[in-house]
């Protein structure tokens, strides 16, 4: 098992620094920054000098080096249009996103394997139809369209939730459902395919032939072998939630870094953006080497291998 | 040493008893008549072999025996006793206590049918401890004997290991002391050694028939192999198409052989002494029908050299040749054909 | 004696004498008896169907024109409800123009975009997965490699990022979402690429001569195909999604182009009075998404060599 981390390991570090290299390398596309920053009217020589004072007449490669560098040490720059340390901005708004992404991965997965499990031990019966359809609704659902709608009907007509700011915990009911409809599709489908393949296997049939209960076929001996394709997804879609808040925070105006990274886009706000890009995708590797790890302990065959 | 054992009653008491056994699945072309109106029954301390190609019933009978058939097969039968008790009239919860415990059940693929994720010693104990036998310390004592007793050294170790460290044979060897766990008066083993080398047969068969002897179980072994029947069967049925074709004596199946299927089969198959250097095998022309839809009659009529139109007109029932030796065949005898090999001795002339 | 039985599919056997002949179906008759029987894939193929021909045949059925802005018939309801009248059947929005047609030139958006950027993705993806699949070893690694890198970035923020720098132009917002998708694609095809390529008759190719290129257009592509074409048909459906989510944060098709994204964020404004802005279209993308992934369904029930059971 050692071996198989270390190789995860490298493999993650290296998909990293290919990472920050594209992220630093992304809004360097968008034209002269120079000029961009000096405004509108600089003449030649204040474009200049405001490249000169920004680093940025380097070569491109040491202006990366430089970044990375302080970036290692948790300097992101600062913002251009607040000026505000970047690393302060994005942890500033950072628990916003942690907990709607937590929150909407617990609801997904509330629903989703009582769901698929049920679905599995009784194929094609009324509930495993209802299952694979609300699948198929929460899949095909625009989720941003599908949060203006609980906006809609909750906040405005029901009048039961807040629907917008993120003060409160309340704040977070709405954008979770919508945010957890989105990813519970694929977790129910992944629990029953794998509920549906353990409970076709020979191992099963053992356990019923020693006359095991219902339970213990199911929970003890089933779910444990489909579930660990589960704990896979749900570790990468986390890090997916991560990275795609931004429409829902968006909707809902929740101040999360999603947000901050979309207003960002719109004001080429380029070093919060850069530096938001490279987190999330950091966050995503972080999340698969961890989702390596806990396959790897959960399943024998990798585990002592 | 840690056993169940009641006070052994008389010597030929019969522990499994089958009437009209049926099993019918439900498939997307109609119905699908997997096992028809089979009869057997075990004694304790016997051993009968279940013969037949591939997809015959007998894993069906098994399966049907043991409660453990698909979602979408039905059973019916006239009687199912184990032990004198009705398993027909029991409901789910009693035959599930029953499963495991008076009987149990070893299939082919040792590999698949461990699973993956627990130790070898977990799913030991664990069906020790459902049907309340005691509690995970004794459990843990009687897994370790009885992985000793089938020839596993080091059984502490093994215990702690899971089965994909394990090789096929040494698998199989757990299979069986698993299902020793709760002392069984019924065992299956289904195609118990079709998965394993050559030699390790040999090895698991010896290892079968001295458990049975020494704990006096009824054991039915289903196999294909008529090598492994020749070595451990009291008594044999022969099946076709989902039916009883042929039942008997070990002992009279070889020397007589009466359906034309089962004399088929032995011509098949080279035995030593007999069968002359340089003379052709037999083989069964065509293919198994279809058990799809309306069934008439004999099934292997189409592959009979000796079929007439009455073979297709109703069901046929068993005849008897002796007292322990029985077959379905409209025939009175078979003919002799031409060009065959040696006749086993005591054919019907 | 001959008779006939009938075999295990239903079709008829001849018996001559003891030897049997088997008729069987043709795949593709297989496949075609299949697919007019398969619910899913019935509902998604007429779906897909009727919403193409509304884009093509868009100018014959509405008078109306798209951009038309007609200030005096700003905000009137679909013709339902109280204040509605049949001349907008499905009311107009903010600036006057009428929904309904609105509503049918946003499918040729949504259809160009669905269509455009998985073939993009497919072509991209797909070439990746052959070649990787196909040659194995440090070219596969590289794949990758790629793949890797490419699912570490979160797709959303780049995708919104690279339209913010090259603008909102259907061509762009094709390619930036083709790239977005790849990946899916090449994942697959080099999974498939690498099973079919062990095969028989593959390397009874390699071994009389076949160059590289041939084998891979001529032998693994024809099997890849089918899963091409379900993946395909599946990311179609996800880019219309994005591209509606790009549209409505701004960063999408621009306006005044009717995309129903872009409708939705429009009607935003006045949603709370007239909530038919934002659910109209809304509706919209949730039929024409269902029908595509309830196509791809069908097409991989349909295609697969075993059937569903």
């Amino acid at each position: 098992m050692i071996r198989f981390l270390v190789h995860r390991t490298m493999i993650a570090v290296l998909v990293a620094l290919t990472v920050s290299i594209i992220g630093f390398a992304l809004l360097r596309l968008s034209g002269d920054l120079a000029s961009a920053l000096a405004g509108d009217t600089a003449k030649p020589e204040q474009i200049a000098q405001t490249a000169h004072l920004y680093g940025l007449d380097r070569p491109l490669y040491i202006q990366y080096v430089d970044w990375a560098g302080k970036a290692l040490r948790g300097d992101l720059g600062r913002s251009l249009f607040s000026n505000e340390p970047v690393s302060f901005l994005i942890g500033q708004r950072i628990g916003v996103t942690v907990q709607l992404s937590f929150m909407s991965l617990v609801f997904a997965l509330a629903i989703a394997i009582p769901l698929g499990v049920l679905a599995a031990t009784k194929p094609n019966s009324w509930l495993d139809r209802l299952a694979l359809g609300l699948s198929v609704f929460g899949q095909a659902m625009p989720n941003f369209w599908f949060g203006l709608i609980l906006i809609i009907v909750f906040g405005v007509v029901l009048r039961w939730l807040p629907i917008s700011g993120s003060d409160h915990f309340a704040n977070f009911i709405l954008p979770t459902i919508t945010l957890g409809t989105a990813i519970m599709p694929a977790i129910m489908r992944l629990t029953r395919t794998g509920m549906l393949d353990a409970l076709d296997s020979d191992y099963i049939r053992m356990a019923r032939a020693k006359g095991l209960s219902t339970g213990a076929v199911l929970f003890k001996h089933a779910l444990r072998n489909a579930i660990l394709p589960v704990v896979s997804l749900s570790a990468v879609s986390l890090g997916l939630l991560l990275g795609g808040s931004v429409i829902v925070e968006s909707v809902f105006a929740l101040n999360g870094i999603g947000f901050l990274a979309f207003q960002s886009i719109l004001r080429t706000d380029f070093p919060v953006v850069q530096s938001i890009v490279v987190f999330v995708s950091f966050a995503y590797i972080g999340l698969t080497l961890l989702s390596d790890v806990i396959n790897a302990y959960l399943d024998p065959r990798i585990r002592i291998g | 040493m840690i056993t169940h054992r009641e006070p052994s009653r008389s010597a030929n008491e019969t522990v499994l008893a089958v009437e009209k056994l049926t099993v019918e699945i439900e498939v997307p072309a109609g119905q699908l008549h997997a096992v028809t109106e089979v009869d057997l029954h075990v004694d304790r301390g016997e051993t009968l072999c279940i013969v037949g190609e591939s997809g015959c019933g007998k894993t069906m009978t098994a399966l049907g025996i043991m409660g453990l058939l698909p979602r979408r097969a039905r059973m019916r039968a006239q009687r199912l006793e184990l032990e004198g008790r009705d398993l027909l009239a029991m409901r789910r919860a009693e035959l599930g206590a029953l499963r495991g415990d008076r009987m149990a059940m070893i299939f082919q693929d040792p590999m698949t049918s461990l699973n993956p994720v627990y130790t070898v010693g977990n799913q030991m104990e664990e069906i020790y401890v459902r049907h309340g036998k005691g509690g995970h310390k004794e459990a843990r004592e009687r897994a370790e004997y009885l992985l000793h007793k089938v020839g596993i050294t080091a059984a502490s170790q093994r215990l702690a290991q899971y089965p994909h460290q394990l090789s096929g044979g040494l698998r199989q060897r757990v299979m069986i002391a698993m299902v020793l766990m709760c002392d069984p008066i019924l065992m299956i083993a289904d195609e118990p050694t079709t998965a394993l080398d050559v030699t390790i047969q040999a090895q698991i068969l010896h290892l079968l028939a001295d458990l049975q002897q020494e704990y006096r179980m009824a054991l039915i072994l289903i196999t294909h192999d008529l090598g492994v029947v020749a070595r451990m069967a009291d008594r044999v049925i022969v099946m076709y198409a989902g039916q009883v074709v042929e039942t008997g004596t070990a002992a009279k199946i070889f020397a007589a052989p009466t359906h034309p299927y089962t004399r088929g089969l032995l011509d098949c198959i080279p035995i030593p002494g007999k069968t002359r250097r340089g003379a052709k095998l037999g083989s069964i022309p065509g293919i198994v029908p279809s058990l799809i839809g309306q069934l008439d009659g004999c099934q292997f009529r189409n592959r009979c050299a000796h079929a007439f139109a009455a073979c297709g007109a109703g069901p046929i029932a068993l005849r008897s040749l002796a007292s322990d030796h029985a077959y379905r065949c409209l025939l009175e005898q078979t003919p002799k054909r031409e060009n065959r090999q040696q006749q086993p001795a005591g054919a019907p002339p | 004696m001959t008779s006939i039985e009938h075999g295990r599919a239903g079709h008829p056997t001849t018996r001559v004498g003891t030897a049997f002949e088997i008729e069987a179906p043709s795949p593709r008759a297989i496949r075609r008896q299949r697919a007019l029987t398969h619910p899913g894939f019935l509902f998604g193929a007429t779906v897909m169907l009727l919403t193409i021909l509304v884009a093509v045949f868009a100018p014959l059925l509405t008078t109306y024109d798209p951009f038309a802005q007609d200030l005096t018939q700003r905000l009137i309801p679909p013709a339902w409800t109280a204040k509605g009248s049949w001349a907008h059947l499905l009311g107009t929005d903010g600036l006057g123009r009428d929904y309904l047609t609105r509503l049918i030139y946003g499918s040729r958006i949504s259809l160009i975009v669905g269509f455009g950027a998985a073939a993009i993705a497919a072509l991209v993806g797909g070439s990746l997965g052959l070649i990787g699949g196909y040659f194995g070893g440090r070219i596969d690694g590289l794949v990758m490699y790629f793949v890797n890198v490419k699912l570490a970035m979160p797709g959303v923020l780049v995708a919104l990022s690279l339209i913010s720098v090259f603008g909102g132009s259907v061509p762009v917002v094709v390619g930036v979402l083709g790239f977005l998708f790849w990946d899916r694609f090449a994942v697959v095809t080099r999974s498939v690429t690498q099973q079919i390529r062990v095969n028989d008759y593959v390397t009874a190719a390699e071994a009389v001569g076949a160059s590289r290129l041939r084998i891979i257009l001529g032998e693994i592509l024809p099997n890849v195909m089918n899963h091409i074409i379900v993946i395909a048909s599946l990311e179609m459906a996800s880019a219309i999604l994005v591209e509606a989510a790009l549209s409505f944060l701004g960063l999408g098709i621009r306006p005044p182009t009717p995309s129903w994204g872009l409708m939705i964020s429009e009607g935003r404004n006045f949603m709370f009075f007239e909530p038919y802005l934002v659910a109209i279209p809304g509706v919209a993308i949730f039929i024409l998404v269902i029908a595509i992934n309830m196509l791809g369904d069908g097409i991989r029930d349909i295609t697969a060599p075993e059937g569903r059971n």
